[in-house]
């Protein structure tokens, strides 16, 4: 009887934020253009932010891994375009070698955070959370806007970096000090590294107003009948990153105020005994390594803060699409919040070189490999999920599928990595890139891809091209995989990642058709791109009307009208009185029975147990 | 260029509003898969997993020769061997975990007429695929964490200690001579003659000696304790041949222990190229020529190695007489600091 209240404080939130009587999207008198594009409260409108920004900001962080593909593969040809398009950074053709550096640092930041954090968790929990648990909007809509506006003065900040004399921070996107800290180490440590600080402090603001509104929005706002037990895997999801993010995100606003500090008022937190431009520097005491510990105390729930919203969205679509419930429900929730507890202790896993006691690199690795059980017991639901299944290949199941793919081919070369005596030798080179962009990158990517697809409808009302999504998804696909799988070549051979070139060791060269490879596929996969972008952008105008249903899903946010309205529902907030996954359930009459069908109107396809 | 892609973009618009429309009219609705789209992607994920299995297992043979040189420390040929171990059953989960994703794709494919089973949870089995791995795992933890405890811990203290200083963008090794030890050094007496800040008043450093060139040698077969340290940034001394890596951290010593087994010599012939060298690389982003910096390192017999040795400079004989007493009263204003 708990819930009655919240279809009451629902409306209550519809009330404050908008008039009441305008919920229709055509009358809209007493919404100005500013109110209603650009400081919006409504989670639907602030979702597509997320989801614009995020995209501009890929293109951006995409367009900058294609210009350091260039130089890897063809290290010593020169691309008279680049100077038009860089600048000094390009003379004569050719990329600084700083430059090259600033360009990795910023792909690496903005795809790890503006992409994948604020545009995974900001788009999806925004439209889905509220939706899905039958909510009116989020527990708060003025967070919700102040959190996508510190998210776009993050943007800004990060992609105004990009501008100034001396180039942007270009330490590498975890930013170790003492390079971090030095500008006489690096030129990007200067007002570069400022900007990155800025900008990362105001992402993290955003990242945790988004959070605790999300939380807040799951714990109290679900409808009448929706117990937790009954929440789509989206919304755990989404609940269990936006707890990580509560918790390890503050730690890295400790780790970047130090550096602050350590930068501009002379304390000694992370440097000491440092020698450089021929002078001894006055700090004394601090350790390099006190950063990394902090750095990796967020860094590694980072992973998870942006694998498990893929993951999440995977499951839905999945379920969905192969119109079949999701195998293992409870072990699906366990296994998620079993990794969320494993990824606050394996962080020294990202220091098992940098002199750690031995034995706590030992239980580092005990528990690294920990993650492995539940990440499998994943898959193996997914693929359970699959087996006896109807499926219906859509652009979004065929993106979830891949993200599957790249999950077990990235996790398993984890299983490699996590294990100290192997790590040795592959730590820092190209193994490691492979590594990470399969399973966090691509994995998380596609997760992306398919929540977009999928929901496209529900967020535009309108279709996006099938034809055009399947061509998006073949190329992608067999792109990445061109691109990352060789990588673990080059790793195996000993080539260090963040090498403007590979001439320092002769026996590199012989590597260097497989570096052309990699960038040509890069390339390709970065003009498929625009096939998704031009899909998403036409759609959203010239997009066929969707239908209130298009994939005959169970969830509550599709019994919500196709034209937005203040508040979701027109009339109340729908009740729920079953799972999210009775998919082609015995002797139902359809293939799917939505939450909000009683049981006492499915008397034929009742199941003991079910209630 | 740019006119090739617009008149694309616009092609591309025309057909998707005709291909619309005609789909509207003979009633085939919606951009949702059809049967012809299920049965094509379908066949498509088949011929991806079967080029992409095939393509990756011939990638595999193709550059062989290139990874994982040969392993030229004691360790190094046991963490390959555990790593090839490692392969194996990642590379069988890979394989068989990709097929059936694949192969299900293709065989559950939708079809009006059937309903998918409806199979929410079985215990039994959840329960497997729960306790397998962990076995698995728990075998892959233990011998990692043998070879690791082996790798780290009670070594023989009387390994040849040498050290490896690394600076923006280059390396020095020093050797610590017959004693053994190495001399003590602070930041504040770096200077152009004595570039590892060494404290001479310390006895110990009186016999310590350094690498005039960019090079540094390595005796076959004897036990090596490497101390690295970093005059500025962290850096990461990298010997890809000898699987052995640690970072270079400003102010704090970190130390990696090691015995290489084939020479340089004899390595040439391994490889059959004449130009075979062992190189020391940096693997951590230290600055502009992160890229550049490395140092060629050779593997003597023992007797080779002490002849090379011989015919380096001690540190002390480096240094200016007037320099050494600046050192020498500098050290003594630091040690009384530090023991302040």
């Amino acid at each position: 009887m708990e819930v009655r209240d919240n279809t009451h404080s629902g409306h209550a939130v519809a009330h404050d934020v908008h008039d009441h009587g305008h919920d229709d999207h055509h009358h809209d008198h007493h919404q100005t253009f500013i109110t209603k594009y650009i400081f919006s409260t409504d989670h639907k409108m602030i979702s597509k932010q997320f989801l614009v920004t995020a995209i501009l900001m890929a293109f951006l962080a995409m367009g900058m891994s294609m210009i350091f593909r260039l130089q890897l593969a063809w290290p010593d040809e020169t691309f008279p375009f680049l100077e038009s398009m860089i600048g000094k950074w390009g003379k004569d053709g050719k990329l600084d070698s700083g430059f090259y550096l600033a360009l990795v640092t910023i792909h690496g930041t903005i795809m790890v955070f503006m992409v994948l954090t604020g545009g995974l968790s900001g788009t999806f929990s925004n439209l889905l959370i509220p939706l899905q648990v039958g909510a009116r909007d989020m527990a708060s809509g003025m967070l919700n806007m102040l959190s996508f506006w510190f998210f776009a003065a993050s943007s800004l900040v990060m992609f105004g970096s990009l501008f100034i004399e001396a180039g942007p921070a270009s330490g590498g996107w975890t930013v170790y000090p003492p390079l971090s800290a030095l500008p006489q180490a690096i030129p990007g440590s200067g007002l570069g590294m400022t900007l990155w600080l800025v900008s990362m402090v105001l992402f993290i603001v955003s990242a945790l107003l988004g959070g605790i509104n999300y939380v807040a929005t799951v714990i109290n706002l679900r409808t009448k009948g929706m117990s937790m037990t009954r929440l789509p895997l989206t919304v755990w999801a989404f609940l269990i990153t936006a707890i990580l993010g509560i918790l390890s995100f503050p730690v890295l606003v400790a780790a970047a105020l130090l550096l602050v500090f350590d930068r501009s008022m002379g304390t000694s937190f992370y440097l000491s005994d440092i020698f450089i431009g021929n002078v001894p520097l006055d700090h004394t005491g601090g350790s390099p390594i006190l950063y990394q510990h902090l750095f990796w105390f967020l860094g590694h729930p980072e992973v998870y803060i942006v694998l498990l919203p893929a993951l999440g969205l995977a499951s839905e679509v999945i379920s969905t699409m192969a119109r079949k419930p999701i195998f293992g429900y409870k072990a699906m929730i366990g296994s998620m919040l079993v990794i969320a507890f494993l990824s606050f202790i394996v962080l020294g896993h990202h220091m098992f070189v940098t002199g750690m006691n031995p034995f706590l690199g030992s239980v580092f690795v005990f528990t690294t490999l920990l993650v492995a059980i539940p990440s499998a017991v994943k898959v193996f639901n997914y693929i359970a999920t699959l087996w006896k299944a109807n499926i219906v290949l859509s652009p979004a199941m065929l993106f979830a599928i891949g993200l599957v793919s790249f999950f077990i081919t990235g996790g398993l070369t984890g299983i490699i990595l996590g294990d100290s005596a192997l790590d040795i030798n592959l730590h820092d080179t190209y193994f490691v890139v492979a590594h990470f962009h399969i399973v966090m990158g691509s994995s998380a990517i596609f997760g992306m891809f398919a929540g977009v697809y999928h929901w496209f409808p529900r967020m535009y009302g309108r279709m996006m091209n099938k034809s055009l999504g399947y061509l998006h998804f073949w190329i992608t696909i067999i792109c990445v995989y061109g691109v990352f799988f060789p990588m673990h070549f080059i790793g195996l051979a000993g080539v260090p990642r963040r090498y403007y070139a590979n001439t320092a060791y002769e026996g590199f060269d012989q590597l260097i058709n497989i570096n052309e490879l990699i960038s040509v596929f890069a390339i390709i996969a970065g003009v498929a791109q625009v096939i998704f972008a031009f899909n998403f952008f036409y759609s959203i105008y010239r997009g066929r009307k969707a239908p209130q249903n298009p994939w005959n899903s169970n969830t509550l946010e599709w019994t919500a009208p196709v034209e937005h309205v203040h508040g979701n529902w027109p009339g109340p907030i729908p009740e729920v009185h079953r799972w999210p996954y009775d998919y082609s359930k015995p002797n139902a009459k359809e293939d799917f029975i939505p939450q909000t069908v009683p049981y006492s109107q499915t008397p034929e396809s009742n199941r003991p147990g079910d209630f | 260029m740019m006119i090739t892609i617009l008149l694309g973009t616009l092609v591309v618009i025309r057909l998707m509003s005709v291909s619309q429309m005609a789909s509207v009219l003979s009633g085939e609705d919606e951009d949702v898969a059809q049967k012809r789209d299920n049965s094509m992607n379908s066949i498509g994920m088949v011929l991806f997993m079967v080029i992409g299995l095939a393509l990756m297992v011939y990638m595999t043979i193709k550059y062989q020769p290139f990874m994982l040189p040969v392993a030229a420390s004691v360790h190094g040929v046991e963490t390959d061997f555990l790593l090839n171990i490692n392969f194996a059953v990642i590379g069988i989960v890979f394989f068989i975990t990709q097929i059936m994703l694949f192969w299900f794709v293709y065989k559950y494919q939708h079809d009006k007429n059937r309903r998918a089973l409806f199979y929410p949870d079985n215990h039994k089995l959840e329960l497997i695929w729960t306790v397998v791995p962990t076995i698995v795992l728990s075998a892959l933890i233990v011998t990692g964490l043998r070879e690791w405890n082996k790798m780290t811990q009670g070594h023989p203290d009387d390994g040849m200690v040498v050290q490896v200083y690394g600076y923006q963008f280059n390396w020095m090794a020093r050797y610590s001579g017959p004693d053994n030890k190495l001399g003590r050094s602070y930041y504040k007496l770096i200077s152009d003659t004595n570039p590892l800040g060494i404290d001479y008043s310390d006895p110990a450093s009186k016999d310590d000696i350094m690498t005039k060139s960019n090079e540094m040698h390595l005796p076959k077969g004897v036990p090596i304790q490497f101390v690295f340290n970093s005059r500025d940034v962290i850096h990461s001394a990298y010997f890809p041949h000898f699987r052995t890596q640690m970072n270079c951290v400003p102010g704090m010593d970190t130390r990696f222990y090691m015995e290489a087994t084939i020479t340089t010599k004899e390595m040439k012939g391994i490889t059959k190229n004449e130009k075979f060298d062992y190189v020391l690389l940096c693997n951590k982003i230290c600055g502009v020529a992160h890229y550049n910096m490395k140092m060629t390192v050779v593997v003597d017999e023992p007797s080779e190695f002490s002849n090379w040795l011989k015919g380096e400079k001690k540190v002390i004989d480096a240094a200016p007489t007037a320099e050494l007493e600046q050192n020498i009263s500098t050290a003594s204003t630091v040690s009384h600091e530090v023991a302040l």
